[in-house]
């Protein structure tokens, strides 16, 4: 009996699997043309999807979608364009008076006016609402009473936006910014419609913008669906009919779904398939400038790492770092040697420009004459810190101090040093616990200078890590802020990056590519200069 | 049979306890701070990181998070909302269970057949042939490692052959899950077999073998009956054990065939030092196991009658 149970099972079961394998992979069901769906990868986004509460590039892809600010940055040359502003003036660069174009409403069928700007970065601003990216709000006057840096907000609104009509509103800055119009662009100064503070719940459930696309449906941590919406009312409509992201944990897997025909895009090609992609895409291979930088932090809050006259061992590590082997060989290419601490990305007009010169030259011989003028390395071993769970940083940190060792000729004088997760290696950093230089990366907000040495350099600023401090520094930042002739405060800004070189108050290492992948089924893809596709461009055969 | 049922049962809460409380130390005496992770490289000031610590109740002392922890899980099975993306995380299970408890049946049912099949057919004729091919085979299998064997047979029948699509979809059907558990049950598969093979042969020279044959008893009856469940007590605690391990160890060959099933969610929960998903995830974990393992003791009695519970 029992044994007649058994065959059965068995028999059952050989069936299932027979059956399992006349069956193949279900390919796409979408159509072709004008309103073919496109299916990308995806990470999960980290938050609810609120403006100013998202930080990371997942949930960047679908704010780009969704959200259309007051300026948006050209996909190709990431200048701010006016979108959503008709102008802003400024006559002194701390009052500014912004004209919102009219005809503009949200997939709902609200009009976009100056009160729907107003709210939203009020509501971003306020303490209360714990919002992630409430410091972009930090140069409007009245930031202080809203987001105390202690204790509880005093007033509810920023004394510094003012409406003035149905399509006019004022910002008052509590410092001079001349760039400031350029940073709008950011998703954080996206419009908000009424149903986001009224059915707030409700609105996160399925967030309601004013972009291009609309968002169909959104299951947490597997896919959002997004189709075009027809009544958008800007010039850089939808060229498809929707947009899927598929949410992968592994950029492997989401490769192998590209390549076996089930996804459409993939956005981060995984770095050990990168000898592969030529052969397995062809020239449906996208690989270009990001405005994301590496570089090596320096632990100036030790005393050992502080002393006077060790800019030239820094110098001379820099020197040491053959970058252009390690991004050939290691990266294949998705990194470009650093010759500045912004990016290729700004142009020559934003301020990119070869301003480290010979200090980000490999040359062993001089590095090795540096490192002994600067009094040597402090202990005789310098550890590269880094997080060892995402990122492969292993590589080439590793590949980093075989260079210095090397140019040094001592096989002692630079080690890596893993720190096991991300959230480890962050509160390491930010409670000063490293010793000796440490990782760094930083993907810009927008694409001004400003936010490639400000944020990173400044005396106590937010990342500045390495607790760099420069008065020389400092006051050519404010000069530049204050600078109305944009052309001028670029060039304060790169006066500033060569005091930063002189100190070489950190290294940098290379900048970092956006890289992509795409199917035989799409064209027209690229990636903007923050390696996010251009959706919307994005064209089914 | 009733009392000592209730007395299992009434076993399992200190054990529950003991082990949340445990869990909820180790995740966090893990170093790092998942508030400061969520900024990325970028700096977070410092009111902003202290309003989001207050919103998660991390500000709180550890025995107040882990009372208010377990006070939400046991009253309302609230088991709090995940750091990185606010969801609940009572959602967050709900979604990957389901898909967890398919692989895991797939997985043992594969590997009851294909174990218990192959385990006879060695048992019966053990040191000939057959058995020496069987024994060869689950070497085989026990000596690759998981890994390893997911990527070849990804690579083989969904690159080369072309038979499957190489990761499963966000909602698995049965057939994409097939290659899947055929991994993850492939080294139990292994076990099941060998145990079933050895537990067989032994019992095959036992007394109430002899004494059966010497009745006369057909063939079918005295394999069927007399040795299969004599020889199943061992494997049957074995696959016990193992239907804990398929649940919550199939991290690897869901990652490899992009489940997103539990596995997945604990890997990821570490690194990002999700405290309140991976002490909900695991007091799931911990209660499979205990009910399972109460139900296997169950079973033996129906397996050996000289067991009985008072």
């Amino acid at each position: 009996m029992r044994g007649a149970t058994h065959a059965k099972w068995a028999a059952l079961a050989t069936a299932v699997a027979l059956a399992a394998t006349a069956c193949g992979g279900g390919g796409d069901s979408g159509g072709g043309g004008a309103d073919g769906i496109v299916s990308s990868s995806w990470g999960d986004p980290q938050n609810p999807l609120e403006p100013a509460n998202t930080n990371e590039v997942q949930g960047g892809k679908v704010l780009s979608m969704i959200f259309r600010g007051l300026k948006e940055y050209d996909p190709k040359t990431g200048e701010a364009k006016d979108m959503l502003a008709e102008k802003i003036e400024t006559t002194d660069s701390t009052n500014f008076t912004v004209t919102v174009k009219d005809g503009w409403t949200f997939s709902n069928g609200e009009k976009v006016t100056a009160q729907s700007f107003v709210d939203a970065w009020n509501y971003g601003a306020n303490l209360k609402n714990n919002q992630k990216n409430a410091y972009f709000f930090g140069y409007i006057d009245g930031y202080d009473k809203v987001h105390p840096d202690t204790g509880e907000p005093t007033a509810d609104t920023l004394s510094g936006l003012k409406v003035t009509g149905p399509q006019t509103f004022t910002i008052k800055l509590s410092q001079k910014f001349s760039t400031f119009p350029d940073t709008l662009g950011y998703a954080a100064f996206a419009p908000l419609p009424k149903s986001f503070f009224d059915d707030h719940a409700g609105w996160l459930s399925k967030p309601v913008g004013n972009g291009p696309y609309m968002i169909d449906s959104y299951s947490k941590g597997s896919q959002m669906q997004l189709k075009r919406w027809d009544g958008y009312p800007g010039d850089d409509k939808a060229q498809n009919g929707g947009i899927t992201l598929k949410v992968y944990t592994d950029n492997n897997t989401a490769y192998t779904d590209l390549t076996a025909g089930n996804l459409d895009l993939v956005d981060d090609i995984p770095a050990s398939q990168l000898k592969n992609v030529s052969a397995d895409l062809g020239d449906r291979y996208i690989n270009t400038p990001a405005g994301i930088i590496q570089t090596l932090a320096i632990p100036f809050y030790d005393a050992n790492w502080n002393k006077p006259g060790q800019e030239k061992l820094r110098q001379g590590l820099s020197m040491a770092i053959d970058r252009r082997q390690i991004t050939d060989t290691i990266f294949q290419k998705t990194r470009t040697p650093a010759v500045d601490w912004t990016s290729p990305v700004l142009g020559e007009e934003g301020g990119f420009k070869d301003v480290c010169g010979d200090f980000c030259k490999y040359d062993p011989a001089e590095a090795k004459k540096l490192v002994a003028e600067g009094g040597g390395i402090p202990g005789g071993t310098m550890k590269i810190s880094y997080n060892a769970d995402t990122g492969s940083h292993k590589e080439w940190v590793d590949a980093v101090c075989n260079s210095i060792n090397r140019a040094l000729g001592n096989n002692n004088a630079c080690v890596g040093n893993p720190v096991g997760t991300f959230a480890d290696y962050r509160n390491q950093v930010t409670t000063q616990k490293l010793q000796g230089p440490f990782r760094a990366g930083w993907q810009m907000d927008y694409p001004l200078i400003q936010n490639f040495l400000q944020p990173l350099y400044f005396t106590n600023a937010s990342s500045n890590d390495g607790k760099y401090t420069s008065k020389k520094f400092d006051d050519l930042v404010n000069q530049a802020n204050a600078e109305t002739d944009i052309k001028k405060a670029v060039g304060l800004f790169q006066q500033a990056e060569g005091v930063l070189r002189d100190d070489m108050g950190a290294i940098p290492l290379w900048y970092q590519n956006g890289s992509a992948g795409y199917s035989d089924r799409v064209e027209n893809v690229a990636l903007n200069p923050f390696s996010v596709p251009v959706y919307g461009q994005i064209k089914v055969k | 049979m009733g009392r000592y049922v209730a007395r299992r049962l009434l076993q399992m809460i200190p054990v529950f306890f003991g082990t949340t409380l445990l869990i909820f130390l180790m995740v966090h005496s893990l170093p790092g701070d998942p508030v400061l992770a969520m900024f990325g490289d970028k700096g977070a000031d410092p009111a902003t990181l202290a309003a989001k610590r207050h919103e998660l109740g991390l500000d709180k002392s550890l025995p107040e998070q882990y009372f208010v922890y377990m006070r939400d899980m046991i009253l309302h099975l609230d088991f709090g909302d995940q750091i990185r993306n606010g969801r609940p995380v009572t959602e967050v299970l709900g979604d990957a269970f389901p898909i967890t408890l398919q692989l895991a049946a797939l997985a043992f049912v594969f590997e009851l057949t294909f174990g218990l099949a192959l385990g006879i057919i060695g048992g019966l004729r053990a040191g000939r042939l057959a058995d020496n091919a069987i024994l060869l085979f689950t070497l085989l299998i026990m000596s690759i490692p998981v890994f390893v064997l997911g990527y070849i047979i990804k690579m083989v029948f969904a690159f080369n052959l072309g038979w499957i699509s190489p990761n499963v979809s966000t909602v698995p059907q049965w057939d994409e899950l097939i290659a899947p558990a055929v991994v993850l049950g492939g080294l139990s598969l292994a076990y099941v077999a060998r145990l079933t093979r050895t537990s067989m042969a032994e019992n095959l020279r036992s007394d109430y073998m002899r004494t059966a044959v010497a009745k006369g008893l057909p063939k079918r009856r005295i394999i069927g009956v007399h040795l299969m469940r004599n020889s199943m007590i061992p494997v049957v605690t074995l696959l016990g054990t193992d239907l804990g391990a398929l649940m919550g160890g199939a991290v690897v060959t869901e990652q490899i065939f992009n489940i997103k099933g539990i596995g997945g969610i604990i890997a990821e929960s570490i690194s990002r030092r999700e405290g309140t998903t991976l002490v909900g995830l695991v007091t799931i974990l911990v209660l499979v196991y205990l009910v399972t393992s109460l139900l296997i003791d169950l079973l033996y009695a129906v397996l050996d009658p000289r067991i009985r519970y008072a």
